[in-house]
Parts: structure tokens; C-alpha cells; sequence
């Protein structure tokens, strides 16, 4: 499918499949709007028949222009690349991360000033903190990972991306998934399981999409053209594999009826809760790692211009932390009814899982050997070495409160939400706004950002942000922890709970505060970005002779090719 | 760097093989992240010492469970944890470290991850109706330095338990030891559980023995949300009698 002389068509039979399937999913949908008895499930049922319709008249739309070719450009490698769904997936990712961070932030002001729940069912912390964790994880990770890795398979490999309607329909579907999710926390659906709260019937959806999502980067990788697959994509692939055994195990549930919302988990109590941690842990482990990781191997040595530090490592790497972040579940569980033995093997690989995690920061961070001069003059390189810095940092402080001293300390505090923060602002954020600023200048073929200024001042903002988010964390944490611990001379608990909420009052300010600067960096990003777009500033459109030249085969095992 | 360049393998397996077949790749990953769950949780459905024998616990009544499941909706698992930590300092707080017997019946599990509000799993009978009331409606009201959302609205809205026999039948389908004439009659329950004048009370005694029966939300002329939940809650923690447990009989 690659070094086509003109840009690829549209296969019919799967336009017609493809209508067919979204037509019986709008049947389905009215059949739900017709029997539920539930207010927000019918009001799912009409977004899903708006969206598969919508769906339908697109499918059928699609490629019907230029005698059913696809508008595409050759690429200097010769390979018409498909960077349509990228430039989407790059922009959903911006609108979901500002509206995740957004409501991170106002539920961290709830924390301080509880009149801001405004006493309401669709505004208290309860249901917007979901909408929070998955609008930041899901939304704006899953939006960057569907963007990058969509980029990366295409580059290196040197082949379009497979299926011309499927990576549209995992772009679409994944947006739909994320509305279905978003508007069923604010109404009251949710599975009550953290970071699994969407219902049975969206997480049905959300398979049927990560199967094509699946499917789409295996084809792609068949048909390259290069004789290895990059490292890149190894990480790619096992957490698009990996998430989907996840997904799928931890949510088998049973609802009560096929048009009602409600469904009860399959696994009960002490099973229950780890398999939701083995799910969750992993969560952080494949789809804020390992994706995130895929990212790092590419764009570090791209924007450095330098070779991946070492091959064997990236080898070492890659196996020993798949192998290892699976069993650290248990390390959530500490003294709770989780039998012992379990306890301690999830800590004892939790610990173990230092070493990898280490090893990628180093493979990463010493990949700018020779170029670490570039620091002072690019802020977006500065990003991502900043980001290796947090990934660092919070993959010793995890080990570290996996111990189950230290765990009995820091667990149920906001030492937890601290150490989280770090790694989900200063390493996956962080990543991924490097990232983002590539992909920018390099999708609409433009020379630059429109302003690197900006990117510094987004970058001291947040970094500052986040800093103030961690720090306030720790002291509030620890804190807790130990109030709640702590004992007077005659033996009895000194604290009241109550004594220990009013004592955080000033970190929780602090971190909201912290949390607001880390919003306004990311407005200063999405307006650098769309000046990118128009082509304004340092954004002058490229002429297409003026772009990189191919890099040479030899290199092809240690840099990203392209 | 420049060794780096052409890595050249002298063993006899050459990790070229996953490099250059996705489909071995695939494969390969897939084997390497089912060890570490298989180890850890698969033992956890056979080995016969993962749930300590307790008597007391039950299947929830139908007024319970639909208590909890306003629980879930409002999402209260984000801020309390349901699960005593077998520390001196949380033993003396909350109570008697939690079993996983007592949340053998909870599909999900609502144990919990942080404590911005206080541990719940032995919250019943702690506190009184009349407080949770208060509480729900204005948490400040009682605790002036609570930073809890208020819920009001729950006193307000109507319980809605057209298909709560749907409830327990499913309940029933994943494992929970509902009778059929437990799920026949779970409506009828419901209300009993409101009511102790009401015709279903000795039928819904003879179902739940250890039940708890009142009008939970002060209103006898409605069958509200709060009513579901204050029921719920002032039953979490009290169904095992810790008087006769054997914690070395049940040591993991």
C-alpha cells in the first residue's frame, strides 16, 4: 500500500460494512431510547444515534470527492502519509487536556472552599473528580497516544497507516467514548471502580474501538518497509495490547437489563479490589508509561537530532518493565484484607520496578549526550528532559511509598495525589506538550512555532505549578499521616479527623493555586498552537523542497526514521 | 554511541525476532504481562484462607443496596475508604481491622483509596439517624470544619426501585446467595424495611433477620434517596459478631 503513484482510494465494501454496522447501531440506540427507564441512559441512547448517524453520512461522504481518491501528499519518502487523523487527534488532545486540567483544578478549589459544590448533584467533588481523572488520563493521554502513535508507526515504518475509514473510526469512537463517559459521571453513571468508572455498554464501546485501534497499528507495522520494527513501537503495541486484557478483565459485569445503565461487577471484595489494582496500577503502567515511553523513544532523539543512547538498553528495558509493572498492584492494598503474601510480592516487584523505570530515564536522558547544549535555546527539548526529571523522580518516590512502612504512612493521604501529580503533570503532561509542540510545526508544515517565548513561559508557569502541587502534597500528607498516628502522653489518639482536614487548609490552597498556573500554561499552549496553525510568527509555511531530507539506512536502528 | 550503531548478537537467540515479526511481538508481550497477573490473582479464587469464616455477613436488603448504589452514584468512594487497616492507630479509631469477609458481597468492592473524609467501613450505629440527616442536608451544620459536599437534594428525591428485583437477580447471576423469594419479593421488602407496622414486616424479618427497620430519613410519607442511604450506612460494619472471631484460626 506504500509508494503508490497517486493517493489511495476508498475500498467500497468496507464503506458499505462500515454503514452497515453504525446503521444497526443506531437501531440498537433507538431501542434503548424506547425501553429504558433511566433519564441519563436515554439521553446516551440519543447521543449514540446522533453519533452513528452522523457517522453513516460520513462513511458515505468519504473520499467521494477526486473521483474517490483521498487528498494526501507524498511525502519525500515516497509514501502518502495519513496525517489527517493526526492533526485531529493532536487537536482533540489540547481541548481535552485544558478541560481536564480545568477541572482538576476547580475540584481542588472545592477541597478549600466546599461551598464550591454548590450543594448540587451534577457540580459535587464526587462526580466531577471522575470527570476529572478521566478527562486528563483518557481524553487528553489517550488523544495523545491515538495522535503520536499514529505518527510514529507511519514514519518509521515508512508505510500509510492502514484502512483509510478505520483510524478515522478509532479517532471518532474514541471521542464518543469520551462523551459517553464524561456526561454519565455528571448524571450518576458511573461502575464505582477508580479509573473504570464508565458503564458496561460504553465499555463495550470502547472495546470495539481499541480492537481497530489495535488492528489498525498491527497492519500498519506488517506493511513497513523498514527490515526492524522501531523500539517505539514496541512500547505502542504492548500498551495498546496490554490495556485492552485490562479492560477487558476488570470490567465483567453484569447489567441488570440490556437498556439500563446499572450493572454489577463480576468479582466481589477481596478479589474485587485487585483486580481493580492489578487494572488501575497498570493503567498508570501501560497507559501512562509505556505509551508515554513510545513517545519519549521518538521524539527525544528526533527534536535532539541525536541516535537513542543504547539499543541493548532500550532491549532491557522494554521486557523487564512489561514483565515487572504487573504484578506491583498489591502494593495499593497494604494491612487492608488483602491476604499477606500478596502484599509483599506486590511490593517486592514494586521495588524491583526502580530498576527499568530508571533505565528508560537514563536511556532517554543520556540520548542528548552531545547535545545537551540545546537546552538553552529550546524550550520545547527542555520540556521533554524535564519530563525524564519527573519521570524519574516520581518512579523512585512509588518504590519507595510501596514499602509497606512507608505505605502505612503515606496511604489514603494526599502524599498519594502528590506523588501521582508529579508524575501525571511533570512526566506524562510534559511528554506530551513536547510532543504536541512537534507535532504541531511538523504536520502543518511549518518552520517553527509561532513563538518560543511562549513556550518558555509556559514552561516556567507550569513547572512552577507543579512544584507548588507536589510540595504542598507532601507536607499536607505527611502531615495527615502522621496526626492521624499520633498519640498523647496518657495513651489516647490526639487527633479528631475533623482537626486534620482543618489543617490542611493551606496546602489544599496552595496546591490550587499551583494547579491554576499549570491551567494557564496550558492556555498559553493552545494559543501558541493555533497561531502555529494560521502559519503566523516563526510559523512560516514550508515550501515542500525545503523539508529534512531522509535519513540514511544505516541509522535506521537507533534513530527514528523518517 | 557509534558501538551502539550495528548491535551485533552473539548469542544463539536474537532478539531480531520480535523486531521484525508484530505478530511475534504481539504474542511475546501478551505472555510476558499474564505471569505476574496470573501469580497474584488467579490463587485468590481457590486458595480456601482468602475469606475468613465469619459469622454474620449477609446479602445487602433491597433498601441497602439501593442505598449503596446512591453511594456509588455520588461517587462517596473518592473521598472515604470502607476498609480498617490492621494498625493500632486505626483499630482505635475506627475499629476492628476489616475482614475481606465483610465485602464478600460487594460487587464492586468499595474499599476505597483515600481518606479526605473519615474511614466508613463501621460507621453504622455510630452516629444517629437524625444526624445523618443533618449532615447530608448541611455537613457543616454538625461538623463546622467539614469540607464534604452537601445533598441536600437526596431527602428530596424519590427512590426509584421499579427494578430492584433486576437488582438482586443480577446480584444473584455474578454470586451473591439472594433465594428466589428474595428477589420475588424485593419491592414489597423495600418498603417493609421503612415500615415496622407494615403487612411485609414479619415476611421481610423472616428474609433479613438481622435487618435494621425504620423510617431512616424522618418523612413516612415518602420513600426517599436518604432513606436508602442513611439505611445503607448505619448498617456498614455490624453484621459480624467479633466476639466469637478467631483471628489466629484466621491468620493469611
Amino acid at each position: 500500500m506504500t509508494n503508490l503513484s497517486a493517493p489511495p482510494t476508498v475500498n467500497s465494501l468496507a464503506k458499505g460494512l462500515t454503514s452497515l454496522s453504525l446503521g444497526i447501531g443506531v437501531l440498537m440506540a433507538v431501542f434503548i431510547v424506547a425501553k429504558t427507564s433511566s433519564a441519563p441512559m436515554a439521553f446516551h441512547g440519543y447521543i449514540m444515534m446522533l453519533a452513528f448517524a452522523l457517522g453513516i453520512f460520513a462513511v458515505i461522504k468519504f473520499g467521494s470527492r477526486d473521483n474517490g481518491r483521498i487528498a494526501a501528499e507524498k511525502s519525500p519518502a515516497g509514501v502518502f502519509y495519513n496525517d489527517g487523523v493526526i492533526k485531529a487527534g493532536a487537536i482533540a488532545a489540547v481541548f481535552w487536556g485544558v478541560i481536564g486540567f480545568l477541572v482538576g483544578d476547580i475540584i481542588a478549589w472545592q477541597l478549600a472552599f466546599p461551598a464550591l459544590n454548590f450543594d448540587l448533584e451534577w457540580t459535587n467533588f464526587g462526580r466531577l473528580r471522575p470527570l476529572h481523572t478521566s478527562a486528563v488520563v483518557f481524553a487528553f493521554g489517550g488523544n495523545v497516544l491515538i495522535a503520536t502513535s499514529f505518527y510514529v508507526v507511519q514514519r518509521t515504518s515508512k508505510a500509510r497507516l492502514a484502512g483509510e475509514i478505520a483510524p478515522w473510526f478509532v479517532f471518532w469512537g474514541y471521542q464518543l467514548f469520551i462523551v459517553l463517559a464524561a456526561t454519565g459521571y455528571v448524571l450518576g453513571i458511573t461502575q464505582g471502580k477508580e479509573y473504570a468508572e464508565p458503564e458496561w455498554y460504553v465499555d463495550i464501546w470502547l472495546t470495539i474501538v481499541w480492537v481497530a485501534y489495535l488492528l489498525v497499528f498491527l497492519i500498519t507495522l506488517r506493511r513497513r518497509q523498514e527490515p526492524h520494527i522501531f523500539v517505539a513501537n514496541w512500547f505502542y503495541l504492548a500498551f495498546i495490547a496490554t490495556v485492552a486484557v485490562l479492560h477487558l478483565v476488570n470490567n465483567m459485569s453484569m447489567p441488570i437489563s440490556f437498556v439500563e445503565p446499572k450493572s454489577y461487577s463480576l468479582f466481589a471484595g477481596v478479589q474485587g479490589a485487585l483486580t481493580q489494582w492489578w487494572y488501575g496500577h497498570n493503567a498508570v503502567g501501560f497507559f501512562l508509561t509505556a505509551g508515554f515511553l513510545g513517545i519519549m523513544y521518538y521524539f527525544v532523539p528526533k527534536r535532539a537530532e541525536r541516535p537513542i543512547y543504547s539499543y541493548r538498553l532500550s532491549i532491557i528495558h522494554f521486557w523487564s518493565l512489561i514483565f515487572l509493572y504487573i504484578w506491583a498492584g498489591p502494593h495499593h492494598l497494604h494491612y487492608t484484607a488483602l491476604p499477606d503474601w500478596a502484599q509483599t510480592l506486590g511490593m517486592t516487584f514494586s521495588i524491583i520496578l526502580w530498576m527499568p523505570s530508571w533505565g528508560g530515564m537514563i536511556n532517554g536522558l543520556m540520548t542528548l549526550s552531545g547535545a545537551w547544549d540545546k537546552l538553552r535555546t529550546d524550550p520545547v527539548l527542555k520540556m521533554m528532559v524535564v519530563s525524564l526529571a519527573f519521570y524519574g523522580m516520581s518512579t523512585f518516590e512509588g518504590p519507595l511509598m510501596s514499602i509497606k512502612a512507608v505505605n502505612g504512612l503515606s496511604h489514603y493521604t494526599d502524599w498519594t495525589v502528590g506523588h501521582v501529580h508529579s508524575g501525571a503533570l511533570g512526566w506524562v503532561a510534559y511528554i506530551s506538550f513536547g510532543a504536541l509542540y512537534c507535532l504541531f510545526p511538523w504536520l502543518w508544515k511549518r518552520k517553527g512555532l509561532y513563538s518560543l517565548k511562549l513556550v518558555n513561559m509556559h514552561f516556567w508557569i507550569s513547572t512552577i505549578g507543579i512544584v507548588l502541587y507536589i510540595c504542598s502534597m507532601w507536607v499536607s500528607g505527611i502531615m495527615e499521616g502522621l496526626m492521624w498516628r499520633s498519640y498523647d502522653a496518657l495513651g489516647f489518639l490526639e487527633y479528631s479527623f475533623v482537626e486534620t482536614v482543618a489543617a490542611k487548609f493551606i496546602p489544599n490552597i496552595i496546591r490550587a493555586v499551583g494547579g491554576l498556573m499549570f491551567v494557564i500554561g496550558s492556555l498559553i499552549m493552545a494559543y501558541n498552537l493555533w497561531r502555529t496553525v494560521r502559519g503566523e510568527g516563526d510559523a512560516v509555511p514550508e515550501t515542500s523542497e525545503a523539508e529534512t531530507s531522509e535519513t540514511s539506512e544505516a541509522d535506521v536502528k537507533t534513530v527514528p526514521a523518517e | 554511541m557509534s558501538l551502539e550503531k550495528k548491535p551485533k548478537k552473539k548469542m544463539s537467540f536474537s532478539h531480531a525476532i520480535f523486531e521484525k515479526n508484530p505478530i511475534i511481538l504481539l504474542v511475546g508481550i501478551l505472555i510476558t504481562v499474564s505471569i505476574g497477573g496470573l501469580v497474584e490473582i488467579a490463587p485468590l479464587f481457590y486458595l480456601e484462607n482468602t475469606i475468613e469464616k465469619v459469622k454474620g455477613v449477609r446479602p445487602y436488603t433491597p433498601l441497602e443496596l439501593a442505598g449503596r448504589n446512591v453511594y456509588i452514584r455520588e461517587g462517596c468512594y473518592n473521598c472515604h475508604s470502607q476498609m480498617i487497616r490492621s494498625t493500632r492507630d486505626e483499630v482505635e479509631r475506627y475499629g476492628h481491622y476489616s475482614l475481606a469477609a465483610e465485602s464478600m458481597y460487594d460487587h464492586p468492592f468499595q474499599w476505597g483509596s483515600k481518606r479526605t473524609g473519615p474511614d466508613l467501613a463501621r460507621v453504622g450505629n455510630k452516629y444517629s439517624d437524625e444526624w445523618h440527616r443533618e449532615h447530608m442536608n448541611d455537613p457543616r451544620a454538625v461538623v463546622p470544619e467539614s469540607i464534604m459536599p452537601g445533598y441536600p437534594f437526596l431527602a428530596k428525591a424519590d427512590l426509584d426501585f421499579n427494578l430492584i428485583s433486576y437488582d438482586l437477580k443480577a446480584n444473584q447471576m455474578v454470586g451473591v446467595p439472594y433465594s428466589e423469594a428474595q428477589i420475588t419479593y424485593a419491592s414489597a421488602d423495600l418498603k417493609a424495611q421503612l415500615d415496622e407496622y407494615s403487612d411485609g414486616y414479619d415476611a421481610f424479618m423472616e428474609r433479613y433477620p438481622t435487618a435494621q427497620v425504620r423510617d431512616f430519613d424522618g418523612n413516612p410519607n415518602k420513600i426517599s434517596e436518604l432513606d436508602a442511604l442513611i439505611a445503607y450506612m448505619q448498617m456498614l460494619g455490624t453484621l459480624v459478631d467479633f466476639s466469637i472471631y478467631n483471628a489466629k484460626e484466621n491468620n493469611r
